[in-house]
């Protein structure tokens, strides 16, 4: 590896876990969209920025866009509060225009402003290694590197200092607000730091897949997981993957960096969805698949509790009362024999004492709710499991 | 002073939504160590007064006062149990670590509740019966069991003045019971305990204070002599419809 790869990969690497971290919240507070308005927003500070100080490297930027990030959620919050129209138009109507005035003002200053409109939707991480950081002659590596890094470092301090009052804002306001924890106060800090995220990575990756280096992590995450430090570190841990092995892939296929890191945590991210233990998909259609049977298999045994006749346990006139097909019969039949709740005795089945037992318990249990009596039933039956 | 000593004063109170009043030069005094309901129909500012109480909702006037002081001086001797529909519990945390959340307000900012607190909290499960749950997950949790949480992360507050919203709503029996159980446990230890309440039958039992509430405050007092038929139809008869369109 050369030294400038080794650069790209580190600056891909800061900027995924930066977004990461941000991520986790906005998800879980249901505002991945505000991240997309953000992203595009910002745009219009660093432009007025541009022209206030004629340096693309200057702090101020990264103030201005900041600024216009946080007025973009007030501007979206007050045409919403307003009640003319509903929160994701608001979000609709306010982004693309100051996005909108930001191009116009690249466009009419194309020829003195080092700002293109690609490099603002796309980034250029290819490009980051040469815009170096010098204190008198000694080289101090990528600008981006630096800027970046220091973004990471505060937001990390800021992480662990108000984690609990990031956690119990998010989780419920109401109580964080009675407790003198001002949800606005988190609600705007949130907002600030996401913007001045945004503007970090906005330069490496451009305006539109900053949105995905910040919401898909935590998407995966969130189904990986039901504990908020796990889920803060599995999202920082896809972002960093995306981030080295997007920029193998870009080097393979001779594409767009940003573009591949996208693309891999996109991968990444299906495979989470239909493969989570838990939560995925695949899991959720062999869960209400199990679900149904157990359904199936109690409507089966309240009926040989409830009729003892031994004409109404025959068989055949199971066959008739229940009318299912053959092959659900079967398996029910076979659920119920594998877990000793029946025993057949051709042609009449018969509960267990187990069965009967079975029983008593699930329907004290749906009908009067009482969960503890349950706990040892939940371990064979997804039925009790809530 | 031989007077009676106020836990809550609600002093003129009036809260709008956008322009139309959803509570109205609300009077109220709530004296100490009392099992109080606050009833009323729907829409009548139950929630809303116990928002105002609490600085979660401005006022237009009036004001509030807990044990003579405002509010906001007043935060540590408050627990607050918001409705459980008010919060997604899908969110990736378990059940100790939301009990825990009810020491956040005594340890204010950047602080982090350690083994005092922790203690504080499964103390509080073992009262709320869910100290085998502490470690679930909380989307795994039934209506009750929901419930009981909530409780338990109010009592971990440890505070005099107990406030909450609904806590029967969508709860079965059992818990019911070991809820109003242990609100009784409470006014025992001359706490003060306000609960929005929906089941007008049960209010005899469960409390020894009531307050009707439609926008206005109707009527207030011990629960032998305000709850009457009197202030049952003037809270929720015919007059109700009138009251609310104004």
């Amino acid at each position: 590896m050369t030294l400038p790869q080794i650069e790209i990969q580190l600056i891909a690497a800061l900027v995924a876990i930066t977004c990461a971290i941000p991520g986790v919240f906005l998800v879980l507070r249901k505002m991945s969209l505000i991240s997309d308005a953000i992203s595009h927003s910002i745009l219009l500070g660093i432009v007025l920025g541009f022209f206030i100080t004629q340096d693309l490297s200057s702090p101020l930027l990264i103030a201005m866009a900041a600024i216009a990030g946080v007025i973009t959620v007030i501007l979206v919050e007050a045409i919403q509060n307003t009640k003319l129209v509903k929160e994701d138009t608001a979000i609709g109507l306010v982004f693309p225009a100051m996005f909108s005035i930001g191009i116009i003002l690249i466009s009419q200053n194309a020829n003195d402003v080092h700002l293109d409109v690609d490099a603002v939707l796309l980034g250029e991480l290819a490009f980051a290694p040469f815009n170096r950081w010098y204190i008198g002659d000694m080289d101090m590596g990528p600008k981006a590197l630096w800027v970046v890094g220091s973004i990471l470092v505060v937001l990390v301090t800021l992480l662990i200092l108000f984690f609990k009052e990031l956690k119990i804002s998010t989780f419920d306001p109401g109580l964080s607000a009675a407790l003198g924890i001002s949800p606005i106060l988190m609600h705007y800090g949130l907002m600030t730091v996401s913007s001045v995220t945004i503007v970090g990575a906005f330069d490496a990756v451009g305006a539109i897949l900053v949105v995905a280096l910040m919401i898909v992590p935590a998407a995966g995450a969130y189904l990986l997981t039901t504990n908020l430090k796990k889920m803060l570190l599995l999202a920082i841990f896809f972002g960093l993957f995306s981030a080295i092995s997007g920029y193998w892939a870009a080097n393979l296929l001779n594409a767009s960096i940003s573009g591949s890191m996208a693309t891999v945590l996109g991968i990444v991210f299906l495979l989470i969805y239909l493969f989570a233990p838990s939560k995925g998909l695949i899991a959720n259609v062999y869960r209400d698949k199990r679900q149904k049977n157990e359904v199936m298999l109690l409507t089966f045994l309240l009926h040989l509790h409830q009729h003892s006749d031994k004409e109404e346990r025959s068989v055949q006139h199971l066959n008739y009362h229940f009318s299912w097909s053959q092959k659900q019969a079967k398996k029910i039949l076979k659920l119920a024999v594998d877990n000793g709740l029946i025993y057949v005795e051709n042609p009449y089945v018969n509960l267990t004492e187990k069965g009967e037992k079975f029983n008593v318990e699930a329907i004290n249990y749906i009908l009067s709710n009482q969960t503890e009596k349950v706990e040892r039933m939940k371990q064979d039956f997804l039925l009790f499991r809530g | 002073m031989a007077e009676t000593k106020y836990a809550i004063r609600v002093h003129d109170l009036t809260v709008a939504y956008d322009y139309k009043p959803v509570l109205w030069d609300v009077h109220l005094e709530v004296p100490e160590g009392v099992l109080m309901a606050i009833v009323g129909p729907n829409g009548a500012g139950k929630s809303t007064l116990i928002k105002a109480m609490l600085g979660i909702k401005k006022s237009i006037a009036g004001t509030v006062e807990i044990f003579g002081q405002p509010y906001k001086k007043m935060r540590k001797e408050v627990a607050y149990v918001p409705q459980k529909g008010t919060v997604d519990w899908d969110f990736p945390t378990t059940v100790i670590d939301v009990v825990l959340m009810g020491t956040y307000g005594n340890l204010g900012w950047i602080k982090r509740p350690g083994k005092n607190e922790r203690k504080a909290a499964l103390e509080a499960l073992e009262k709320v019966g869910m100290l085998p749950f502490k470690n679930r997950q909380i989307s795994q949790l039934s209506g009750g069991q929901q419930q009981r949480v909530f409780l338990a992360r109010a009592l971990v507050q440890d505070a005099s003045i107990y406030i909450m919203d609904e806590p029967f709503q969508g709860v079965d029996a059992t818990t019911e019971v070991a809820i109003i159980n242990i609100l009784k446990e409470l006014r025992k230890q001359n706490k003060t305990v306000v609960v929005v309440h929906h089941d007008l039958q049960t209010v005899p039992e469960y409390f020894d204070w009531v307050t009707f509430l439609n926008v206005k405050k109707i009527d207030t007092g011990p629960v032998k002599e305000a709850f009457n038929d009197e202030n049952l139809a003037k809270t929720y008869g015919i007059n109700y419809k009138v009251t609310v369109n104004q």
